[in-house]
Parts: structure tokens; C-alpha cells; sequence
């Protein structure tokens, strides 16, 4: 039985209802987005996810594919810390890989900005998606994006590869190639052999066309060079991050295996030190970390703008359905979006239609 | 009714589709003026020729308005989302081969790999202040490549001709084109990324999916694969 777009209006007005009484004001935003703004954010991939059009005054507009952006926009303009927001209506997605899937559906969504205590902030947010879908047979699984980009930001190497790799966090297949190459795992490819090896590299017969100047090139090849004259990332390093990745267990476990983890690397102190607080303040808020699933790696091949606490509810008998809730940290996206002015801030997302769709509560 | 036979309408594509069927005692001719579209089929009853441009046999294909056509791989795999649940691929024809390229300033002595192009588009966006424009017609091929290898901080700006004079015109810093012998890029100052291309292409024909067959049609659908051996 398919859910009608009246049912999913309805679970969405009822969704939104809770997050009202949790002290949310009610917000909305404009369905047609300018496009540029999304795709400076999340690059051209993110055309192959959204519906893209021209309008001959505005230019290139965007269906909204989700709220997240415009209420950050919204917020900075007008809001002061703390602030508590709550939406519901249509997002839209192309669905290229997965027609099966829908192109448009409501989400309901509650956004915290708050600048004083992430840890509060981060289980706040966390403990209401709970309770909200507790009658539902969804499993909860967290992780925190955070404890990776202090392993990388810790990592014994130069700045340069450092800052390669923070970003390709979001790209794992990327980030894992950035890895090899750095620790000498994968050879170097010959044309960079060549390169380094020549003694004057820009020395070429083809002229100097384009906008991108020599001066970069050269820029690029000195960096190549320093890069090179480095000598390997060493593998101790690239063991730590792999056996970082792996962790998974509840957040009880996960906490003691990174504190192991971060006798190593003490760069992951603070970091870890912040998963504890939310741990403390998540069980201040009746939530049993003991059976709360981490996956250190959960949210980096799908949660782009997240960069700290992630979480995902998904159907426990249903794995074929995507999470029916999302949500997490984003403090660096309110950064790019304020100009350097960040607005710390935690928030999540239900899909109403996919809740009615996994049918039964518990 | 008959089984419906989509061919390029014109120049060399079209002459070597006939020849290629000619080859196999399946005769196409164009009928009537030159300026008229209008075909024949000689050596097998039931199959009407319909002389359509390459880029729409796969749309026609994918509505199944026609049974069999011929095309590139590249325009299939370009306009057809899921194109393998839509059309099959019979028989490559050995023709048209092109390959679909990521090719940047032969002056950038740095990049060779999609890896150093993800790297200088990281500069590029820091010293320019937006994302490296790569000029091409075929948007979604490309995208899904340069996903794939983990190219970041990049545009596609859509070019629909002379992509190759696009860099020196200003208007985009690589491109991403289609090329059989690489002379128009080397005439451009380009050169091509040592990454596998984003497609090899050739002329070839496919069977349409969704078209429906009626038992007549069927039976003349199969004389044809026969004959043709495909």
C-alpha cells in the first residue's frame, strides 16, 4: 500500500506539532533556491541529486532539496543564539540511481542554535528525535565526524597533505587513495616520476593558454617537490586511522576503545573528551548509552555538511529504505555560509512518508 | 505492421550503416531527393527504414517508437538513465569509435591524472575564487566520472560546439569532449588526462526494450538478428 500525499501531509503537521511543544518557532523558506549557493557548498555532484532549472531573470534556480541551508541563511540574517526551529513541507531529489525511489517528499525538520555547550545542545536534539520515534521499530546509530577530523588534523605530516585530506573526508574511496599515496603504499604514478625527476619542467614547447597561470603550475610542482622531499606518512600513523574507522560498539565501548586509541595520538584528546560529554549529557536525558550504537565511520559517504555528532534512524525490517531520520552537527557550514561568523549548530530531519511506510509501530 | 530500423539520416555515420548492413545481404538505401528522409530495406520483408538524427535513436529507442537502431554508445549512456534496462547492445559495428576525454592546457605540466586535476582544481578555487570550469555537451558522464575519482571543486559548463577553443577563449580552464585521433585537441594546445577516458565509443546497434512486438513482427525480428548474425 502506497502512503498518499495527504497521509504524508498529515504525519508531517502531527511531527512538526511535537517539535512546536519541544519550543521550536515555526519557520518556512522559499522552494526555489539559487542554485549557486547549493552547488558552491556541495560542488556539481550534487546536480546528479537535485532538480536544477533556469529562470532567464535569477538564473539557475533549485528545488529545495532540503531545508537546512536556507533556515542557516534565515537564522544568521535575524536569529540570536539560542534559537530552536522547526519545518515541514516538500524537499525535492532527483533519483537517477534508485527510480524506485521518491523525487519529492516532506521532511520535518528541528534545528538548534545554540553557541554556550555543544554536548547539551548535540543531546538535546538527539533525545527528542527518540522519544518522538520511539513508538516506531527504528534502530538508532550515531557517530561523530569530529573524533576523524582529529585524527587527521593530529596526523605527524605536512600541513599540505593534512589539509588534502580533511578535504576528502566526505569522499572515502579519496581519502583512502590520499592515504596510500602518502604512506607509500601505492607507487607513484610514472608521469609524476618524470616530473620530479626533470630538471626544468616548465621548459615546453606549448604556449601558455588559459587562466590558469604559470605561475600556479610552478606553484603546484614546487609543493609536488616538498611533498616528495617529505618521505612517507608513517605507517604506525595509517594504522591508527584504520583502526579508528573500525570502531564500532556502543557508545560505552567506542569511548573506552578511543580513549586506548588516543594514548597514541593525543591529538584525539579533545575530541574524545567531547564524546564523553555528550555521553554524560545524553544519559542526563534518559537515553541508554550502554545500547546506543557508534560507528566512527557512520556519515561520511552521505551527510556532507555534518562535522561533528551524527545520527540516523533506520527501519530495523526494512534495510531496503533509507533512515527515516537524520540529523547531526554542522558548525562549519554555518561558517562558510556567515562568512568566517560561525552560528554553532545541531538539527535533524524526519521523512514523514517513510515513517508511514515502515508501517507498524512497535 | 513492421519492425521499425532507426539510422543515422546522414554523412559518413549513415553511409557506413549501410554499408555495414549491405555486408550482410541487408540492403538500406535512402529513396526519393536527397533533401527527403524517406528509406528502403531490400533482402528482408516486414522492416521499414526510419532515418532519424544519432542523437535522437536513443530516445526513440528508450520510447520503443522504433525496434532496432544505431547509435553511439556515447549518446545512449549520456541521454538514457538505467539505459541497460532500456535498450541491449547486438552487435558493435566497428565504426565511429570515438573516445569520450578529460583534456586540459598542454602547458600544465603538473597534471597528468584525474588526482593531480583534483589538486589543481583545489588551488585553482582558492586563487580564482570559484570552482575550475571543465566545458562539455556531456554533463552526466562526465559528472559521474569525475565523482568517481574523486574530483572536487569543479563546474561543468555546457558546451554544445567548439568545446576545444573554450580554454583559450577564457571561458572554461579544461574540457571534456569526444576524440578519435586527438588532432583537434593538439591543434587547441590540449592534452588528454592519462586516466582510462570516460567512454570508449563506437557505432552500434541496439534492440529496444520497450518496444512491443506484435507475433508477425516477431518472427521478422528474428529473420533479421539471423541474418545479420547478431
Amino acid at each position: 500500500m502506497g502512503v498518499t500525499t495527504a497521509q504524508e501531509r498529515a504525519e508531517a503537521v502531527r511531527l512538526r506539532a511535537r517539535f512546536l511543544e519541544a519550543g521550536a518557532e515555526n519557520v518556512d523558506c522559499a522552494i526555489l533556491q539559487p542554485a549557486e549557493t547549493l552547488l558552491d557548498l556541495y560542488g556539481e555532484d550534487i546536480r546528479a541529486r537535485t532538480y536544477v532549472t533556469h529562470d532567464p531573470a535569477r538564473g539557475e534556480v533549485m528545488l529545495r532539496p532540503d531545508f537546512t541551508v536556507p533556515v542557516v541563511q534565515m537564522h544568521m540574517e535575524t536569529g540570536a543564539a539560542p534559537s530552536r526551529y522547526t519545518y515541514a513541507g516538500e524537499v525535492f531529489r532527483r533519483q537517477e540511481e534508485h527510480p524506485e525511489r521518491a523525487p519529492e517528499y516532506f521532511q520535518v525538520g528541528f534545528e538548534l542554535f545554540a553557541d554556550d555547550d555543544p554536548a547539551q545542545a548535540d543531546a538535546e536534539v538527539f533525545a527528542l528525535f527518540a522519544e518522538t520515534l520511539a513508538p516506531y521499530r527504528l534502530r538508532a546509530v550515531t557517530g561523530d565526524i569530529g573524533i576523524l577530523t582529529a585524527a587527521v588534523a593530529g596526523l605527524e605530516t605536512s600541513e599540505r597533505r593534512r589539509s588534502a585530506l580533511m578535504r576528502h573526508i566526505w569522499r572515502p574511496r579519496r581519502f583512502r587513495a590520499l592515504l596510500d599515496r602518502y604512506s607509500g603504499r601505492s607507487p607513484v604514478p610514472p608521469s609524476r616520476k618524470a616530473l620530479l625527476a626533470a630538471e626544468n619542467p616548465m621548459d615546453t614547447a606549448a604556449p601558455a593558454i588559459g587562466l590558469r597561470s604559470e605561475t600556479e603550475v610552478a606553484a603546484r610542482i614546487a609543493a609536488l617537490r616538498e611533498d616528495a622531499a617529505e618521505g612517507p606518512l608513517c605507517e604506525s600513523q595509517v594504522a591508527l586511522i584504520d583502526t579508528l574507522l573500525a570502531v564500532r560498539e556502543t557508545c560505552s565501548f567506542a569511548l573506552e576503545q578511543l580513549h586506548d586509541i588516543a594514548v597514541d595520538m593525543p591529538a584525539l584528546l579533545p575530541a574524545v573528551d567531547r564524546f564523553e560529554r555528550r555521553c554524560e549529557a545524553l544519559t542526563a536525558r534518559g537515553v541508554d548509552v550502554a545500547a546506543l550504537e557508534f560507528e566512527a565511520s557512520y556519515g561520511r559517504s552521505s551527510m556532507e555538511y555534518y562535522d561533528g555528532f551524527v545520527f540516523g534512524f533506520v527501519p530495523t525490517a526494512r534495510p531496503d529504505l533509507p533512515p527515516v531520520a537524520t540529523g547531526g552537527r554542522y558548525d562549519a557550514l554555518t561558517e562558510r555560509l556567515g562568512n568566517g561568523r560561525a552560528a554553532p549548530a545541531v538539527g535533524g530531519v524526519i521523512r514523514p512518508g517513510l515513517l508511514l511506510q515502515t508501517g507498524e509501530r512497535a | 505492421m513492421s519492425v521499425k530500423l532507426g539510422v543515422p539520416s546522414k554523412g559518413r555515420l549513415m553511409e557506413k550503416t549501410f554499408d555495414w548492413f549491405g555486408a550482410r545481404g541487408v540492403g538500406l538505401a535512402r529513396t526519393g531527393n536527397d533533401r527527403e528522409y524517406a528509406g528502403a530495406v531490400d533482402g528482408v520483408e516486414g522492416v521499414d527504414l526510419v532515418l532519424l538524427s544519432a542523437g535522437e535513436i536513443p530516445r526513440e529507442l528508450a520510447a520503443g517508437r522504433i525496434h532496432l537502431g544505431v547509435t553511439g554508445t556515447d549518446l545512449i549512456r549520456e541521454k538514457l538513465v538505467q539505459w541497460d534496462q532500456k535498450v541491449e547492445p547486438l552487435a558493435e559495428l566497428g565504426f565511429g569509435q570515438a573516445d569520450l576525454i578529460v583534456a586540459v592546457p598542454a602547458c600544465w605540466v603538473d597534471v597528468d591524472t584525474l588526482d593531480d586535476l583534483d589538486a589543481a582544481a583545489a588551488a585553482f578555487r582558492a586563487e580564482h575564487g570559484f570552482r575550475m570550469r571543465i566545458a562539455t555537451k556531456y554533463h552526466r558522464l562526465v559528472r559521474e566520472y569525475l565523482r568517481h575519482g574523486g574530483v572536487a571543486d569543479y563546474q561543468l559548463v555546457d558546451s554544445q560546439g567548439a568545446t576545444e577553443g573554450t580554454v583559450k577563449n577564457l571561458t572554461a580552464e579544461a574540457v571534456a569532449d569526444i576524440t578519435s585521433t586527438g588532432d583537434t585537441l593538439r591543434a587547441n594546445h590540449l592534452k588528454v588526462i592519462d586516466d582510462e577516458p570516460v567512454l570508449r565509443s563506437q557505432a552500434t546497434l541496439f534492440r529496444s526494450r520497450t518496444a512491443k512486438l506484435d507475433e508477425d513482427e516477431r518472427t521478422v525480428l528474428r529473420t533479421l538478428m539471423a541474418k545479420l548474425d547478431v
